[in-house]
């Protein structure tokens, strides 16, 4: 008798945690685009007008887009913001956009820095405000290409201010890979000279790279955006990777695990990107990158502003101070990548912006910039539906196998 | 105002209990059925939100893409091998703790086998990527033998995992063993039987509840670890990084929550296997 009323309070214990298991999960968000390609991002209002600096700023970025010093003591465009502002900046970093998306899902964080697969999941799940570029008078000075693009507006509103843009290079141990390597296919289809020490980045996007590849040597496939896949074309990049599985030592995400991969001679050849080179260089690690010929994929990043934000005047603060001449030119030459203010290139050491090929529209136009992949044929095809981001997840489990 | 406790005997049990059966309930087993609950709803194509329409998509899917059987089968046998290991390892130690030293030695030997439980697991795991890195202090020391480092791998996986884990099998052991008298293993002797006699017989009978109970803690450690696999699994993946990159990267919680319900089904399998063995009675 005894036992059966322990039992029965636990059933009864049980009951309530599924009614309030039940009510937390929370059926929000938005429908999914349909027809037409048009999106119609949740309502969110904008800030109109901006007031006192709260004093508190949490900022989430790319390893190397919020430096305080405590990198590199001489790197260091946070501090004078803070001193400027008054706003204390906590700064978190991520090492994918999806670990982005996921923390700034969670409302903790009040401006992030979102590369292009990321920006569209974050508006359509209304985790962003559009932004007043009203409010930010350095906004004036950025490229107009960068302005009202795909991945940083909806409908002619911007959702964010244009930071930088870059490629995905490769980078490979100079010392342990000869002849250097000229094209993508040293890690695709000669691939196997490196079994075992082939490094590959870990996220569904690099699917996009195999497909970029398959653009340059498989024409008959047809692809003409890499983010724009048909489940035919999709199945064609999965094959190119399985091989390319067979080769590979380990995925990276964390950027500073694969420099100690690098170094440690476990990764020899593989994607990266302009700011782990100059970090291994400066380790003394004999590692150099290429920006192959048949071009690359690549980011065009965005801040933007969480809809949920407590502190939306040092959020609007941080924009503006972001892509002022002084740290966009900061950050553009310490990650490795063009700077979005053209008055940047004014600042920078002599050469930075040729390099990078600043404000050049035909050789930005090369890049093939991370976005994230939707229903609707990103390259106007209308004929066929298109492979999804979560097609593309499901597809990265596989290939890893 | 005053109560008196001696007369509601069924309210002073209902607050004694009441507590931890709600930690229990709702904590625990509520936990777990909003799992199993979520592993049948679906999400928008964009990873937003979770619509509410009940369906078997996900485990259909985890049924009929062959991918998730490899990743289980694969995690199931890291469990085991890790397992096994484990109790190899375990075995000498928990017997010369037990039988064999002084006890100041004993006392000394359950320290040292608690020590490493005090340093962080992710310091232990980054360890064993720098010793087994193809510059590491394994391969200083393999390739003048003419061997390698197994490099980072399911091998290094399962080495690392069964460094973790290990003192959690040498404890029950160790425990399990002192509870053995000696005069039964004097008796063995004197009645005739050999040390592989007196081991099969005696020692194994004794010892095989305290492995279960350790085995326990290594195997469903391990079918849940995902950490370790990601610092020195080198490109492979276990089931809790399916869970992992289904929630993280396809921001896709109820496929994840279906991903979970394996190793938790895998577990109950497991604990009932054991049960019938008689063996959880005797712990």
């Amino acid at each position: 008798m005894r036992a059966s009323k322990v039992v029965r309070t636990l059933a009864g214990t049980a009951v309530v945690a599924l009614a309030l298991a039940a009510c937390g999960t929370s059926s929000g968000g938005t429908k999914a685009p349909d027809g037409g390609g048009v999106f119609t991002p949740p309502d969110v209002p904008m800030a109109e007008s901006l007031g006192a600096d709260e004093g508190t700023l949490s900022v989430l970025a790319w390893p190397g887009y919020a430096e305080d010093g405590s990198t590199d003591k001489s790197v260091d465009w946070v501090t004078p913001f803070e001193k400027a502002t008054g706003c204390q900046v906590d700064v978190k970093t991520f090492g994918t956009s999806d670990e982005a998306v996921n923390l700034m899902n969670s409302g903790q964080y009040d401006v992030v820095s979102a590369s292009g697969d990321a920006s569209l999941r974050l508006i359509a799940s209304g985790a962003v405000a559009p932004v007043n570029t009203d409010l930010v008078p350095n906004y004036a000075d950025v490229w107009s290409f960068l302005k009202d693009r795909d991945w940083n507006s909806v409908d002619g509103q911007m959702y964010g201010i244009p930071h930088g843009y870059g490629a995905n290079l490769l980078m490979y141990r100079s010392d342990l890979v000869d002849p250097a390597p000229t094209s993508w296919s040293s890690v695709f289809d000669d691939s196997s000279q490196y079994a075992g020490k082939v490094t590959s980045y870990d996220s569904p996007i690099y699917i996009a790279d195999a497909a970029l590849y398959l653009m340059n040597t498989q024409p008959d496939l047809g692809i003409k955006d890499p983010y724009a896949l048909d489940e035919k074309q999709l199945a064609a990049a999965v094959d190119v990777l399985k091989a390319q599985r067979q080769n590979v030592g380990e995925y990276w995400s964390d950027y500073l695990k694969q420099i100690q991969s690098f170094t440690n001679g476990d990764s020899v050849i593989g994607t990266s990107w302009q700011v782990i080179v100059n970090l291994a260089q400066d380790e003394k690690v004999p590692v150099e990158a290429i920006f192959p010929d048949e071009g690359s994929t690549g980011w065009s990043d965005t801040w933007m502003v969480s809809s949920k934000t407590k502190s939306p005047n040092c959020a609007y603060a941080w924009l503006d101070h972001i892509i002022s001449p002084e740290a966009n030119d900061a950050v553009a030459e310490w990650f490795g990548e063009a700077p979005a203010n053209a008055k940047a290139c004014d600042l920078a050491t002599e050469g930075f912006c040729d390099t990078y090929h600043a404000g050049d529209q035909a050789y930005s136009d090369q890049i093939h910039y991370w976005t994230t992949p939707i229903e609707q044929c990103l390259d106007g095809r209308t004929d066929v539906t298109c492979t999804t981001y979560q097609d593309w997840t499901t597809a990265w489990t596989e290939i890893k196998g | 105002m005053a109560i008196n406790w001696r007369r509601h005997p069924r309210l002073q049990l209902g607050l004694l209990l009441g507590p931890p059966m709600l930690w229990l309930g709702v904590l625990y087993l509520g936990a777990l059925a909003a799992l199993f609950i979520t592993s049948l709803w679906t999400v928008g194509p964009f990873g937003q939100g979770i619509t509410r329409d009940w369906n078997l998509d996900n485990f259909r899917e985890l049924a009929t893409v062959p991918v998730y059987r490899t990743v289980a089968v694969r995690t199931l046998l890291t469990a085991v091998t890790v397992t096994v290991v484990d109790a190899l390892l375990a075995f000498p130690i928990a017997l010369y703790m037990a039988k064999v030293a002084s006890p100041s030695r004993q006392r000394l030997l359950v320290i040292l086998v608690l020590t490493p439980l005090w340093a962080s697991y992710l310091v232990k795991a980054y360890a064993w990527r720098g010793m087994l890195s193809s510059s590491g202090p394994v391969a200083w020391l393999a390739q003048p033998l003419g061997l390698d480092t197994p490099g980072y791998g399911l091998t290094a996986t399962v080495i690392t995992l069964a460094y973790l884990w290990l003192p959690y099998m040498i404890l029950p052991m160790y425990a399990g063993l002192e509870r053995l008298p000696d005069s039964l293993l004097e008796a063995s002797a004197d009645l005739g039987a050999g040390t592989g006699m007196t081991m099969r017989r005696v020692v194994f009978p004794v010892l095989f509840p305290a492995f279960i109970a350790g085995s326990i803690f290594t195997f469903s450690l391990t079918m849940g670890d995902y950490i370790a696999v990601k610092i020195v699994g080198g490109a492979n993946q276990m089931l809790g990084n399916v869970v992992y990159d289904s929630f993280l990267t396809g921001n896709n919680m109820p496929f994840a929550a279906a991903v979970s319900t394996i190793p938790v089904v895998v577990m109950l399998v497991y604990l009932a296997a054991v049960r019938r063995t008689g063996a959880l009675e005797s712990l």
